[in-house]
C-alpha cells in the first residue's frame, strides 16, 4: 500500500510520457509497431523489391552482363520448353505431396483431436512436434540412408524377397529409375516425410473446434459414419487441411535441397533459380524463377483467405 | 454410434502415421553407432562408440556449432524483442493496416525460403555490404520474428484489459504496468516463443547459404556433407547430436505451454 503511494507520487518525464502513451493510444501503437514494421519493411521488403525488379533486367547473351533496361525478355524466357517443364515438374510435385500428406496426416489429426485424452494426447503432441521442429537436414539426411542402395529399404525388400517387385516398380518410367534414391518417387517420399508435420497440426487445429454433438446429431439423423464424415466433418475440417496446404504446398514449391541430394537430375524451380543465380550469375532469370512461387503462393493464400483457412493456423 | 472407442483402422492409421515420422529419426541413432565408415550398409557390421570421441576432437564441427549458437542467441534476442512489440500492437487495438502488419510477418515463412535468402543476399550485393555473421543474424531474425509473434499474440489476447486498467486505477504508470501486469502474464508464452525461433535459426540451411560468406553454421556443414560425404561416420555422430538438442527447447516450450490449449469445441 505504502508504496503504491511512494509510487503515485513518481514525478518527471518518465511519468508524464507514460500518460501521454495513455491518452493517446495511437502514439503508443505507432510506437509499438515502428521497430517490426521498419524492419520488415526495409530488410525483407526492401529485399524483395529489389529482387523482383532485377526480373525486369535482362542479361547480354555474349558479354554475361546486366543490362538494366526494362524488359519482358526475361520472363519470356521462362516459357520455354525446357524453363516451362521445370515450373510444371515443381507444381505437379507440389500437389502431390500435398495430397499424400493430407491422407497421412488426417487420421493422425483426427485420432489426437477425437480420442487422445491425457497421457496420449500428450504423446500425439510431441510425436508431431518433435520431427516438426528436428532438424531439417537431419530429416533428408535419415531418408538418404534409408534409400541407399545398400541401406535398409533394400534390406528389406531382400529380406521378404520382393525385390522383383522394387525392380518392377522403379522400371516404371517418369517415377522410376536406376535406384530410389535418384528417382522421383525418393524426392517424393523424402518431401512428404519433411512437411508431413506441417499438415497434421492445422488439420487437428481445425478438427478440435468441431463439437462432438455435431457428429452425434449427424448420426442421431440417420447418417453413416461414412455420411457424416463427407458432409459434416470434411467441410468443417477443410479450413485447417487448407492452411496445412499452404505449408507444404509452399515449402516444396521452393525446396532446392532435398531434390538436389535425393532425386534424378531433373531440376526443380528451386535448383533453377539457385543454379541461375549462383554459378550462371543470371540474377534476372533467377529472380523471374523466384516470381513463379511467389505468383502461386499468392492466388493460393487468397483462396485459402476466402475458405477461412487463416483462423485455423 | 460415436462412443469413445476408436474404430481399429484409425488406430492403425494414425499408428502407422506417427511411425512413419519417428522411424527414420530412431535410424539416425543407430547408425551414430556404426562400425562401417564407407557406406551406410545396413544392418550395421558392428557397434562402436568411437566415432564420439573423433567427432569430439574435430575443431571445424566446434567452429561450426558455436557459429550457430552465437547466431541463434542473437537472433532469438532480436525476433523476442520485435515479435512482442508486433503482438501488443496488434493484439492491442484494431487499427488501420492491422492485416498489412500480420501479413508482412507471417511472408518470410510463407514464402519459400529461397525467395527470402536470394533478395536478402541480392540486396547485399546492391547495397555492397560484406557477408559476415552479422548478414546471416539479419536473415535469421527476419524469420524468427513470426515465431515468438504468433506465441505472443495468442497471449496477448487472453489478457483481459481490465487487468490492465486495474494496475493504472491503482497509480502505476504505463512502464510499471508492463513490468509488473503484462509481463508476468506474457513471460512463458515469450520463452516458448523464444526456444522455437532458437531451434528455428539453429536449423536453418536454406535463408543461410545465401546470406554467409565463407562461414560455416552446423546446417551448413551438414549439408556440406550431404552433397559430398567425405566424413561419415562423423555427419552420423552430428546427426544424432544435433536431433538431441533441438528436441530439448521443443520439450521445454511444451511444458511452458501446457494447460493453455482448448477444449474440443471451445475454440475461438
Amino acid at each position: 500500500m505504502s508504496d503504491a503511494v511512494v509510487e503515485t507520487g513518481r514525478k518527471g518525464w518518465l511519468t508524464a510520457f507514460s500518460d501521454t502513451l495513455w491518452r493517446k493510444p495511437r502514439l503508443l501503437i505507432f510506437l509499438l509497431l515502428a521497430p517490426p514494421a521498419l524492419w520488415l519493411g526495409i530488410i525483407y521488403l526492401g529485399s524483395l523489391f529489389a529482387l523482383l525488379a532485377q526480373s525486369f533486367f535482362s542479361i547480354d547473351e555474349f558479354s554475361g552482363v546486366i543490362v538494366y533496361e526494362f524488359t519482358l525478355k526475361t520472363y519470356r524466357e521462362l516459357f520455354t520448353p525446357a524453363n516451362f517443364d521445370i515450373i510444371i515438374r515443381t507444381v505437379v510435385m507440389a500437389a502431390a505431396v500435398t495430397l499424400a500428406s493430407v491422407a497421412i496426416s488426417f487420421p493422425i489429426a483426427y485420432y489426437a483431436a477425437r480420442y487422445a485424452r491425457g497421457k496420449w494426447k500428450a504423446v500425439f503432441y510431441l510425436g508431431v512436434m518433435l520431427p516438426l521442429w528436428s532438424s531439417y537436414l537431419v530429416k533428408v539426411y535419415s531418408w538418404k540412408l534409408i534409400l541407399a542402395k545398400e541401406g535398409i529399404l533394400n534390406w528389406l525388400f531382400e529380406a521378404l524377397h520382393l525385390t522383383w517387385l522394387l525392380d518392377a516398380y522403379l522400371a516404371i518410367p517418369v517415377i522410376g529409375g536406376n535406384s530410389l534414391s535418384v528417382s522421383w518417387t525418393g524426392t517424393f517420399l523424402v518431401f512428404v516425410y519433411v512437411w508431413l508435420p506441417f499438415m497434421v497440426l492445422p488439420i487437428q487445429a481445425a478438427l478440435e473446434r468441431i463439437p462432438a454433438s455435431m457428429l452425434e446429431a449427424s448420426g442421431d439423423l440417420g447418417a453413416t459414419p461414412a455420411q457424416s464424415f463427407r458432409h459434416v466433418l470434411l467441410p468443417l475440417a477443410l479450413p485447417g487441411v487448407i492452411a496445412g496446404s499452404i505449408f507444404t504446398f509452399s515449402l516444396t514449391l521452393g525446396d532446392y535441397i532435398i531434390p538436389q541430394i535425393v532425386g534424378s537430375s531433373r531440376r526443380f524451380i528451386g535448383q533453377a533459380v539457385y543454379a541461375y543465380q549462383g554459378t550462371a550469375g543470371n540474377i534476372p532469370l533467377a529472380a523471374a524463377f523466384a516470381v513463379v512461387p511467389i505468383v502461386i503462393m499468392g492466388v493460393y493464400l487468397w483462396i485459402a483467405k476466402r475458405k477461412g483457412a487463416f483462423d485455423a493456423l | 454410434m460415436h462412443s469413445d472407442r476408436a474404430p481399429t483402422g484409425l488406430k492403425i492409421a494414425a499408428a502407422a502415421g506417427l511411425a512413419f515420422m519417428h522411424l527414420p529419426l530412431l535410424l539416425i541413432f543407430i547408425y551414430a553407432f556404426t562400425t562401417e565408415e564407407k557406406s551406410y550398409q545396413w544392418p550395421p557390421p558392428g557397434l562402436t562408440l568411437k566415432w564420439f570421441a573423433v567427432t569430439w576432437g574435430r575443431a571445424d564441427v566446434w567452429e561450426a556449432l558455436s557459429l550457430s549458437l552465437r547466431v541463434a542467441a542473437i537472433s532469438t534476442a532480436i525476433a523476442l524483442l520485435l515479435g512482442t512489440l508486433c503482438a501488443a500492437a496488434v493484439s492491442r487495438s484494431k487499427f488501420f493496416g492491422r492485416e498489412t502488419i500480420s501479413l508482412m510477418v507471417i511472408l518470410p515463412i510463407a514464402l519459400p525460403g529461397i525467395i527470402t535468402g536470394i533478395s536478402l543476399r541480392s540486396a547485399f550485393n546492391l547495397a555492397d555490404i560484406p557477408f559476415s555473421f552479422w548478414t546471416i543474424v539479419l536473415g535469421h531474425a527476419t524469420f524468427c520474428v513470426v515465431v515468438v509473434y504468433n506465441n505472443a499474440v495468442a497471449r496477448f489476447r487472453r489478457i483481459s484489459g481490465s487487468l490492465v486498467e486495474a494496475s493504472l486505477d491503482l497509480g502505476a504508470d504505463s512502464f510499471q504496468t508492463f513490468r509488473y501486469v503484462i509481463l508476468p502474464n506474457i513471460a512463458t508464452a515469450l520463452l516458448a516463443g523464444g526456444m522455437l525461433a532458437f531451434a528455428l535459426s539453429f536449423d536453418e540451411v536454406i535463408v543461410t547459404t545465401f546470406t554467409a560468406g565463407q562461414q560455416q553454421t552446423l546446417p551448413i556443414w551438414m549439408l556440406e556433407e550431404l552433397v559430398r560425404p567425405r566424413q561419415r561416420p562423423v555427419t552420423n555422430v552430428v546427426a544424432m547430436v544435433v536431433v538431441l538438442v533441438t528436441f530439448l527447447p521443443i520439450l521445454g516450450a511444451y511444458y511452458l505451454t501446457r494447460g493453455t490449449e482448448n477444449v474440443a469445441g471451445q475454440g475461438k
